[in-house]
């Protein structure tokens, strides 16, 4: 085993991962915003939402590529540089990404074709349909993820014969207490995501005096979807953390940084770890928090650090950094959200400005905190892969040099940040053009088999249609 | 249920070998089409499939995951060079359908587009190619070395596969255009016919001369002559449909002979998953990990996924990239293209 090899593995599949998640999590949301969008047309036929649907899609369409393409790499990753782990774990997590596959992917494929280019070749009913299973589509691969990561790191229902974990049972696997705190909190942070991208814009929008029918609309929902959805976000956040308390409590301790066991425990809410001397520097507690947050106890003793031999300790600094700047972002979201929808509600918002600077700005919030997110709970849960069962450094696959992983590393990286580049910008222009009223209201009947039914209607209305995407 | 997933796992690696076929060949011919409007049509016939295509990838390498263990950690990590690259190929190709709509430059996308699809393909081949002349184990364990995959069977086998996809894409185009596309892409079905024919013949004489063992299992196994068979025939109608200028039978004929190719290849590994160091009982899953996909993923919604991929093709049947429909397209922006393509390109 190659130490060299494994840092490259590690490093290639937080990129990989990190640039994966970015996209499924848009995708999330803005499947969920499309579907409800399609309904409240079919509903109320206001063309507002035909016109949001319309341009909404255009950007789903491109994450949605980018999530597709940067998720087949993960399916192979785990087999190339962790094979013994994929040997291992094999007989569990591979009939769980099964089911993902199964059950999400072929339903997304199977209708993002009809979504993207066939709203003229079926009934609206059907449409419809296939936008709201591509959404059904997108919720069940999340689902199966959370189930496969929590098993990660809280192994349960199994035991191991031959080398191998070898499931026993499986309703404990999907239906336990971590994957039903953790699941929902991912879907409800993607679903922010969505919330916050669609609000974002529209304030951007009012901004700029650009389609304020739509922008009002676009503000409107995501701010009141993110005004529910931000407490009941950090209700399961909490549940989450308890989880980690409960079954990591070196994860937990790191997060807290805290290094011994204390008696009633002080929350620490700033400070800089230091690992060498085992302490904190720089550090601003709050005494007996530590206890409430950790036991919902006034008296209950907390463990720290030291407790674990240093092998089995995680890094500390960064799922602590992390873990704040998570909450921060929450916060403010949650700030943002609620003064926002007040404002939005009693028609105020248009003349703010600033606030609607601050909520135009407030888009890349929900991606850092899930980039936090999953950092505290990865990185957190080192030294293991599979926690307390196998070693991250023992699931390499044996014989991968050094050379490889690094050619492989370099070829991922360039890829990826040469397709990030042009996605994003792809993504801003689209953004930037805005809704395009022209795109809506297409008679159902044209179907292929009277190609020319629409060329009879609006001919001047084309070429303006054509340039309205760049 | 060991047999079960056996067969879920060649069924769903043939209708990827076969739907992504297709698209890996069209990505090639687009490669070597000049013309804005040719390619544009080309994407078209292709664009709502590739996805879906694609995802048999992935639950092929899914079922050989979850089903058979050992042969994916094992296969992947003896195989990480062609994996990476295949990847990386699938990558670039798979952005390009949704950029090349948005960008200024679209000749950027117009080359990933191209050189994913033959970096995607070529790998595909030499991985087969690695596989049937036999990678290098000691006590179960790979010994190959980073490129110890790299022959040149393994090398010819990918020409072969690139070829083998241009043909199935030439065969799509043909069904699935009309015009100067089909003209064009019927002129080149024999060209890359003769080539793949030729490719067949070279890589007997190779596994002849070089006495792979492989060849013994053909000796042993006469019944696998059915299938050299039904892919002379198939040819000799493929040959026919050409001349005839039948739009159908080609692709029919194409896809009959990837499977009379699939299955004598299939079968001649049989019993190992992994030719000569891996059996298919020793790389099964615990009986617990196979029953629960069977009761679930295995009866109910695999059938389910071959369902949405037949109401896939079903929606967008027929010819795709007519000049005809070139005003239905401009009129709905969302309609073959996401972004906006500028008529003025189209040639219409």
């Amino acid at each position: 085993m190659d130490a060299t090899a494994l840092l490259l593995s590690r490093l290639q599949f937080a990129f990989t991962i990190s640039f994966h998640i970015i996209f499924p999590a848009f995708s999330i949301g803005l499947a969920a915003w499309l579907a409800v969008l399609e309904a409240k047309h079919l509903r109320t036929g206001n063309a507002v939402y035909r016109t949001l649907f319309q341009f909404w899609l255009k950007i789903f369409g491109v994450a949605f590529g980018l999530g597709v393409v940067s998720g087949v790499v993960m399916a192979f990753q785990f087999g190339t540089n962790w094979s013994v782990l994929s040997n291992m774990s094999g007989p569990i997590q591979g009939p769980l990404l099964s089911y993902e596959t199964f059950t999400a992917f072929a339903l997304e494929a199977g209708f993002f074709g009809v979504l993207i280019l066939g709203r003229n070749r079926v009934a609206p009913w059907f449409y419809f349909f296939s936008t709201a299973m591509v959404a059904l589509g997108t919720t069940l691969s999340a689902f199966w993820i959370m189930v496969n990561n929590s098993w990660m790191q809280v192994p349960v229902g199994y035991v191991v014969q031959n080398g191998q974990f070898v499931p026993d049972d499986w309703t404990k696997i999907i239906f336990n207490s971590v994957v039903w705190s953790r699941f929902p909190h991912m879907l409800l942070a993607s679903y922010l995501t969505g919330a916050f991208c669609v609000a974002s814009s529209g304030a951007w929008y009012l901004l700029r005096d650009k389609s304020r029918v739509e922008a009002l609309v676009m503000l409107r929902m995501g701010l009141l979807l993110a005004a529910v959805l931000m407490p009941l976000q950090l209700a399961f956040g909490h549940l989450v953390g308890d989880y980690v308390h409960d079954f990591q409590p070196a994860k937990f301790a790191a997060i807290e940084g805290r290094w011994h066991d204390e008696q009633p425990a002080s929350e620490v809410v700033i400070a800089l770890p230091d690992p060498a001397h085992e302490t904190n520097t720089y550090e601003i507690k709050i005494p007996v928090l530590g206890s409430i947050i950790g036991s919902m106890s006034l008296t209950s003793k907390e463990v720290g650090l030291t407790d674990f031999p240093p092998q089995d300790r995680p890094p500390v600094l960064i799922p602590f950094a992390t873990f704040r700047i998570m909450v921060g972002c929450g916060l403010i979201m949650l700030a943002l959200a609620w003064l926002g929808s007040y404002l939005s509600v009693t028609h105020r918002l248009e003349r703010s400005r600033l606030l609607l600077w601050s909520i135009f700005l407030s888009f890349p919030l929900p991606f850092i905190a899930i980039f936090t997110g999953w950092y505290t709970a990865e990185v957190g849960r080192q030294p293991w892969v599979i926690y307390g069962a196998l070693r991250t450094d023992q699931a390499m696959t044996p014989f991968l040099t050094a050379g490889a992983a690094l050619s492989s590393l370099i070829l991922f990286g360039a890829i990826y940040l040469f397709i990030f580049s042009f996605g994003t910008l792809f993504i801003y222009r689209l953004l930037r053009a805005g809704p395009s009223r022209n795109a809506i209201e297409l008679p159902y009947d044209a179907t292929p088999n009277r190609p020319m039914s629409l060329a009879g209607g609006d001919v001047a209305a084309v070429p303006h249609l054509m340039t309205a995407g760049e | 249920m060991v047999m079960f997933w056996v067969l879920v796992l060649a069924n769903s690696m043939l209708l990827y070998l076969l739907l992504d076929g297709f698209d890996l060949g069209v990505g090639m011919l687009f490669g070597l089409t000049r013309s804005e409007a040719s390619r544009s049509i080309m994407l078209r016939t292709i664009a709502p499939f590739w996805d879906g295509n694609e995802t048999w990838l992935i639950v092929a390498a899914v079922v050989l995951w979850s089903a058979f263990p050992v042969a994916y950690a094992t296969l992947l990590s003896a195989l990480y060079v062609p994996v990476v690259v295949m990847l990386a190929g699938l990558v670039l190709r798979g952005v390009s359908f949704e950029f090349r709509n948005e960008a200024q430059r679209r000749w950027i996308w117009d080359i990933c587009f191209a050189c994913g699809s033959l970096a995607a393909s070529f790998m595909q081949g030499v991985m087969v190619g690695a596989l049937v002349e036999g990678l290098q184990f000691t006590d179960g364990q790979y010994s190959g070395g980073a490129f110890g995959w790299m022959t040149s069977f393994a090398v010819l086998c990918g020409v072969g596969l690139c070829f083998g996809y241009a043909l199935l894409g030439a065969c799509w185009l043909v069904r699935k255009s009309d015009g100067k596309i089909r003209a064009d892409a019927r002129r080149a079905i024999p060209v890359f016919a003769t080539a793949v024919l030729v490719f067949l013949a070279v890589v007997f004489l190779h596994a002849l001369t070089k006495h792979l063992p492989i060849m013994h299992r053909w000796i042993d196994r006469p019944y696998l002559l059915v299938f050299q068979a039904i892919g002379c025939v198939a040819a000799l109608v493929l040959a026919r449909s050409i001349l005839r200028h039948d739009d159908r039978l080609p692709f029919r004929m194409v896809t009959l002979i990837f499977v009379s190719a699939f299955g004598t290849l299939a079968l001649s590994f049989w019993p190992y998953m992994i030719p000569f160091a891996i059996t298919i009982d020793s790389a099964a899953a615990p009986h617990s990990s196979l029953a629960f996909m069977f009761w679930g993923a295995g009866i109910f919604v695999y059938p389910l996924m071959l369902l949405y991929a037949v109401v896939g093709y079903r929606v967008f049947r027929g010819k795709m990239g007519l000049a005809a429909d070139h005003h239905q397209d401009s009129g709905n922006a969302h309609l073959g293209k996401i972004g906006s393509p500028r008529p003025a390109e189209w040639g219409v």
